[in-house]
């Protein structure tokens, strides 16, 4: 069973978790392996909390991963990125896009936004990379390419080939986006969080 | 759909391989009504020029629909919802005893778990109350093939065929080998008039019930031989004869390989009816026999009443989705093992719940029904989320077009408030409200029945309806007017309204909901999610101008965030306006008494 790689993409309903989701699909289906995805549509998708999950390998029966299985989780914003690091395995490596969305709750005074949360984050996952893709994302010009900076972050830990990403990123986004769509995948592919300030 | 990739090796969802296995097996006809999980599949087959296909105004109508192509002779498809084979059950139960001409396949999309819905209901219980066949994939291949083996089924026994997906069914996607897939091109059967086959009076009626005992008879016989039930052996056993067996059909068969792995497995492909013989020679293979479906103990209580025993875990596979936690749990009981502790979700986080998107013009409809204190009765759509704070502004939700009839009846009842409202979409006041108006109106009714008519079918992902103008296939068509069909079940008071008009708004539902007669408010702006940006302008808060009252956060709009405590008391906080989400709708200027909202020259 452990022949699986196990990715949970979790984000804010809007975010583009769902292409992206789709893209990896692609690339493993070029790269000659089994893959099964899932994910929500419906009322999940008005500014709620989402969650799509990749799973990889020779053979793939389960379309969901069992909590604490998750090898990679893709945090497309903070706090949500807390509210899953349970599905992290102890060995899992967390990457977290360091934009911060405000839910409902929290704008009408409801709740809290924890204050600490950079601190509970590193204390929930021991691998963290902290990825500012909504920077890299604002000086490409976009905003909504968040999701491909997130891709590309993602992609140097998945044994898949730059060249069959960037086929299945071609097949997936409309043409009059691709270059720009690239561009954030290549941004994220190179971005080193180890290096980073 | 995504068969863009050349080559037979595909992506593809649950619903996109029915719409492809719907074409390869030369469907003709194909109709639905949009819902969750089920809507992709006709979307995809809307991209097969071969097929007629339509959204019907609600399922009841698609079925009927499936039902005149079958009669033609045709392949026909019907898409719906679990709940939506509710509204289709009256056609289905009396087109059993009719039986398919040309191959008809209904596909019914189960919700459990409820990510979508407002029930979790099991439709393979509808399909044995009909007395038809249905059948169960366990993943998109199985989707691939079972959809043309429903077919040839259908036109073997002249029966409709139900297959029954799931949401980790119809919304998993998986590679499926679709082969040399080609369009089967069959001549379509023959009509020829048979009234006492079609016309389902009691004369004829009383015949075809004992026509349908008789297919169903032969259908169990066919079950034992059928290929899409499968034996599996364990990865593991100890000694000669498993301990374990597993009967599963659906996704939860996925569950079960993965982590069940020293069971005997018989994988179901149809439900009903089951191969009994099969079963029963499973059953005396193993020593424990356990059932594993998702949803209702369907196949377990049709094994019981073979008098065979089950075990029952003392995990719970029922209510809710089946999760791969709950089948390891279940596994690590069955093997007599310890469970793992199944790490916890931290705590303390503030939820994130669906809410009303940004620059959503008909939030000033809850908004204005909240200050004046309506009983507000509600529908199934994205406007659901009105009910919550911070508009509260919603008391009921039963079922599509429910909110039209329960005002008349909370009404009818003497229930004091004088203020009843009907809240609904303009699809689905479409779909079901058209005749709770007309009762309304009919029976001396008085309530004020509010139509946010968003120009399309919004929560589930923007189809076409009656009222866009467009069909399926994006072809232009008659328009219906919410107005017109008021008038015309003689509504003398129809005042359209522009939601963005907050003050307006508020006077004309005043109006209208304190008026001693039926009246229609038709609140009409298109879905903030088609037009990206409301307006092309941006809003700031000017920090000296706001006073912190938080007039502004009764909107519930998720642009509008609380920012730097107020110094004047700390327990306030002054707002801010978050420019990512901020659609440019205006609203919030509306509401603000010291004019600190203000609009700015665009970026």
């Amino acid at each position: 069973m452990k022949d699986i790689l196990n990715i949970s993409l979790v984000g804010v309903g809007g975010q583009g978790t769902l292409l992206a989701s789709e893209i990896i699909c692609y690339a493993v289906l070029l790269a000659g392996k089994d893959v099964k995805k899932s994910e929500v549509h419906g009322m999940a998708q008005r500014g709620g909390s989402v969650i799509s999950q990749v799973r990889i390998g020779a053979k793939v029966y389960s379309p969901l991963i069992a909590t604490g299985e998750t090898d990679i989780l893709v945090g497309f914003e903070k706090l949500e990125s807390l509210r899953y690091a349970h599905l992290l395995s102890s060995n899992g490596i967390a990457l977290v896009n360091t934009q911060e969305i405000k839910p409902v709750t929290v704008s009408s005074g409801q709740s809290e936004w924890p204050s600490d949360l950079d601190d509970r984050l590193r204390g929930a996952i021991r691998h963290l990379e902290l990825i500012p893709a909504l920077d890299i994302a604002q000086q490409l010009g976009d905003i909504r390419v968040v999701n491909l900076v997130m891709l590309g972050s993602l992609s140097r830990h998945v044994e898949i080939g730059e060249q069959l990403w960037l086929q299945a990123i071609e097949q997936l986004v409309k043409p009059q986006f691709l270059d720009i769509n690239i561009q954030a995948f290549e941004s994220g592919r190179s971005f080193d969080p180890q290096n980073a300030r | 759909m995504n068969g863009k990739l050349a080559g037979s090796r595909r992506i593809l969802s649950g619903n996109e391989a029915i719409a492809l296995a719907a074409w390869a097996s030369g469907v003709r006809v194909a109709a639905g009504y949009p819902g969750t999980p089920s809507t992709e599949i006709l979307e995809n087959i809307a991209t097969f020029p071969e097929i007629y296909c339509e959204w019907s105004v609600n399922e009841k109508v698609a079925l009927e629909v499936a039902i005149g192509a079958s009669f033609a002779g045709a392949r026909a498809l019907a898409t719906m919802k679990h709940v939506g084979l509710n509204v289709a059950l009256d056609p289905l139960m009396t087109f059993a005893y009719i039986g398919a001409n040309g191959g008809l396949v209904i596909v019914s999309a189960d919700d459990p778990g409820m990510h979508s819905s407002q029930n979790e209901q099991d439709s393979r219980t509808l399909a044995k109350f009909a007395r038809i066949p249905v059948l169960e994939p366990a993943d998109s291949q199985e989707c691939f093939e079972m959809v043309r083996v429903a077919y040839d089924i259908s036109e073997e026994f002249e029966l409709p065929v139900i297959i029954r997906t799931t949401t980790r069914i119809s919304h998993s996607s998986g590679v499926v080998e679709i082969g040399n897939c080609e369009r089967k091109t069959q001549q379509d059967r023959h009509y020829t008039k048979d009234i006492a086959r079609t016309v389902m009076v009691p004369i004829f009626a009383r015949g075809r019930r004992l026509v349908l005992e008789e297919k169903l008879q032969k259908l169990r016989e066919f079950s034992q031989e059928f290929a899409e039930h499968r034996v599996e052996e364990p990865e593991f056993s100890e000694g000669s004869r498993p301990r374990v067996g597993v009967i599963t059909a659906g996704v939860a068969y996925t569950y079960v390989k993965e982590f069940v792995t020293n069971a005997r497995i018989l994988k179901l492909g149809m439900s009903f009816p089951l191969p009994e013989k099969l079963i029963r020679e499973f059953a005396a293979s193993v020593d424990r026999l356990y059932v594993v479906e998702e949803g209702d103990a369907f196949v377990e209580e049709q094994i019981l009443a073979m008098g065979l025993h089950v075990e029952q875990p003392k995990t719970s596979l029922r209510i809710g989705e089946l999760t791969p936690d709950r089948l390891k749990r279940f596994a690590a009981e069955i093997e007599g093992r310890q469970p793992q502790t199944v790490p916890q979700p931290v705590k303390d986080l503030p939820a994130r719940p669906p809410v009303l998107c940004p620059g959503c013009a008909h939030r000033s409809v809850f908004y204005a029904l909240n200050r004046l204190k309506a009983t507000v009765l509600g529908d199934i759509g994205c406007y659901s989320l009105g009910a919550f704070q911070p508009l509260y502004a919603m008391d009921s939700i039963v079922c599509m077009g429910a909110s039209i009839g329960n005002a008349h009846g909370m009404e009818k009842a003497g229930y004091e408030s004088k203020r009843i409202a009907a809240v609904i979409g303009d699809s689905t006041f479409f779909h079901s409200g058209i005749t709770g108006l007309l009762n309304t109106v009919y029976n001396k009714g008085t309530s004020t029945v509010i139509v946010l008519d968003n120009r399309t079918t919004a929560m589930t992902g923007h189809q076409e309806h009656p009222g866009t103008g467009r069909t399926l296939k994006g072809e232009e068509t008659v328009e219906a007017r919410v107005e017109d069909v008021a008038r015309g079940v003689g509504v003398n008071h129809v005042v359209p309204i522009d939601p963005y008009d907050l003050d307006n708004t508020y006077n004309v539902l005043r109006q209208e909901l304190d008026r001693a007669e039926p009246s229609v408010v038709v609140s009409r702006r298109e879905c903030a999610l088609r037009c990206r940006k409301v307006a092309a302008c941006k809003f700031v808060v000017r920090d000296d101008l706001c006073r912190a009252c938080g007039a502004c956060l009764r909107l519930g709009c998720p642009a509008i965030e609380t920012g730097d405590v107020d110094p004047s008391d700390p327990r306030k906080r002054k707002v801010r306006i978050n420019s990512v989400l901020c659609a440019g709708c205006g609203m919030c200027v509306q509401v603000c008494k010291f004019g600190a909202i203000q609009k700015v020259a665009e970026e």
